[in-house]
């Protein structure tokens, strides 16, 4: 159906072409020097300019922010799976969890970069903070959000423990699961951008948080804007791709955000 | 209980009866009784034997121990004295060869993320049985239940009758020889629910399955039985029994003849009795 389709990309598309529209009009009409406020095209001219340096620090950023993911989805999937074991262990761990939650992250950052000779390690630690919670209250909410009649039939049917996990138990988590994985891929990125302004570091192993606080300090705003739309990108990316990988997992039976009815 | 018992072969339109005593008994309980947690007696000590190729509905107000005693009857649940006997022995030689036991709860508890005839064919999985052969048999049993044609639809695109199918499709893939039946139909507009009832006493049939369906509808469980179990409340007990007949020839017609209406009178009135007595014997 194009018509769907026209509705559901073309609409917004629509709208931010005329943003865009609207915003470089106004600029170039009210003449604004592009040190108080660029127009789309100072932007676009920044962005293709200053390619080189801009691409290796996306690059940077991006790295951190799938290494995080990555520590974050393997750290809170095996917390999950181990606290669904035991209600003792769930209750003498979870309080240090959400600890680690609440701590901000902003304030943690500059002792792990102390703490840690290896900048690298530092911020993806950071990023494994914040991102790390969701999938651990998903999995473990996820796992035992089992239907208990469901549970009941297993049990008599004999069914042991382990092919209740795999075939009741994972596949229940899974929606749950997927739900922390896309707020968690988020959260990944601004723990990176974070922490890498935090951090402060060029060189090397700069990021797009490095290349704000230059700009900031040349006062080139075209180039701050360039770095911020690159950010804004790669958030979006990750949300797109998180809801592409629920499609793809759950499209059949699993309506959307909405528990199938019985 | 003092009720008259008669025996099976004089089979009087809707006689009290007790069950002939010479076919083996699949599932007995013998003074099986269970107290709650909050101190509630939920059954009196229950004396009930279900008999090879029987088919015994069980049947009472709410709150009759009707549940209870499937519960227990399945395992889900221990009785607190008193025992419980499966082909004569205990719970852990269900599921052999020849024990095997199925339960339909009231809800379909369909896995929703598995199509219908990944959900039928579950148990034979999870048991160990070649996924290709257990779709194989998953098939025939949906053919068997009318649903052949929907073996790839997920549960959440069917509508309530057909999930209770699929259920009963599950339950049966394992031919299994006794099938406990917590009021699958409960949930249906009466049409439908007359059409599974006639459904499943064509496959139970067959299969020579015995079969303890628990029911609120005098109609269903006259046109299903053999024997209906009248229930009473506070605590939950066995009021009276009532034979209906050989389960066989259950067809549409059955529910025309002057049998069913008179097993169906003589229900109602059983029920009405036990509905009078109710709290009479403690609390």
């Amino acid at each position: 159906m194009p018509y769907r389709w026209v509705r559901e990309l073309g609409a917004p598309l629509l709208v931010g072409v005329l943003f865009v529209g609207i915003w470089q009009a106004i600029c170039r009409s009210a003449d604004i020097p592009p040190y108080v406020f660029p127009a789309p095209s100072d932007v676009g001219a920044s962005l293709i300019a200053g390619a080189p340096s801009l691409l290796a620090a996306w690059r940077n950023t991006l790295w951190v922010t799938t290494e995080a993911f990555c520590a974050a989805v393997l750290v809170g999937a095996v917390c999950g799976f181990v606290f669904v074991q035991s209600r003792t262990l769930e209750r003498s761990f979870f309080p240090y969890i959400v600890l680690l939650q609440v701590t901000p992250v902003v304030a943690v950052a500059p002792l792990l970069i102390i703490l840690f000779q290896n900048t690298n390690v530092a911020l993806v630690l950071c990023a494994t903070l914040v991102a790390v919670f969701p999938i651990v209250s998903n999995t473990t909410l996820g796992l035992r959000s089992v239907d208990p009649g469901l549970l009941d039939y297993f049990r008599m049917n004999k069914i042991g423990r382990w092919q209740t996990l795999v075939r009741l138990r994972v596949p229940s988590a899974l929606p749950f699961f997927l739900a922390g994985l896309r707020i968690s891929a988020g959260l990944s990125l601004i723990g990176a951008v974070v922490a890498e302004f935090v951090a402060g570091t060029g060189g090397q192993g700069a990021g797009l948080a490095y290349e704000i606080l230059q700009a900031g300090y040349q006062l080139d705003l075209p180039r701050m804007f360039a770095a911020l739309l690159l950010i804004t990108v790669s958030g979006l990316g990750l949300f797109i791709l998180m809801v592409l990988l629920e499609r793809l997992l759950l499209g059949g039976w699993h309506e959307m955000n909405s528990r199938p009815e019985r | 209980m003092g009720m008259p018992a008669n025996e099976r072969s004089e089979q009087a339109p809707g006689a009290l009866a007790r069950a002939s005593t010479s076919d083996p008994a699949v599932l007995e309980f013998l003074s099986a009784d269970k107290v709650f947690a909050n101190g509630k007696r939920g059954l009196a000590p229950i004396d009930l034997a279900i008999n090879s190729g029987e088919f015994v509905s069980l049947i009472g107000a709410s709150g009759c121990g009707k549940s209870t005693l499937l519960k227990l009857a399945a395992n889900l649940m221990e009785s607190d004295a008193g025992r419980i006997l499966w082909w004569r022995g205990p719970f852990a030689y269900v599921g052999q060869e020849g024990r095997r036991l199925s339960f339909v709860f009231q809800e379909p508890t369909l896995m929703p993320w598995a199509r219908a005839v990944a959900n039928v064919a579950l148990p034979l999985v999870a048991a160990g049985v070649p996924k290709s052969d257990a779709r194989a048999r998953a098939l025939t049993l949906l053919r068997q239940v009318g649903l052949e044609s929907y073996a790839s639809y997920f549960p959440r695109q069917l509508s309530g009758g057909m999930k209770m199918q699929v259920s009963i499709a599950r339950a049966l893939v394992t031919e299994p020889q006794l099938l406990l039946m917590d009021e699958p139909f409960g949930a249906l507009d009466e049409l439908t629910r007359n059409r599974l009832d006639s459904d499943l006493a064509a496959l139970t049939k067959v299969r020579r399955c015995t079969t303890l369906f628990v029911t609120h509808s005098i109609q269903e469980a006259v046109f299903l039985s053999s024997r209906v179990v009248v229930m009473a409340a506070k605590p939950g007990r066995i009021f009276a029994q009532l034979s209906v007949g050989e389960p066989t020839d259950r067809e549409e017609a059955f529910r025309d003849s002057d049998h069913f209406t008179i097993c169906c009178r003589k229900l109602s009135a059983l029920l009405r009795e036990a509905s009078l007595v109710d709290g009479g014997l403690e609390r």
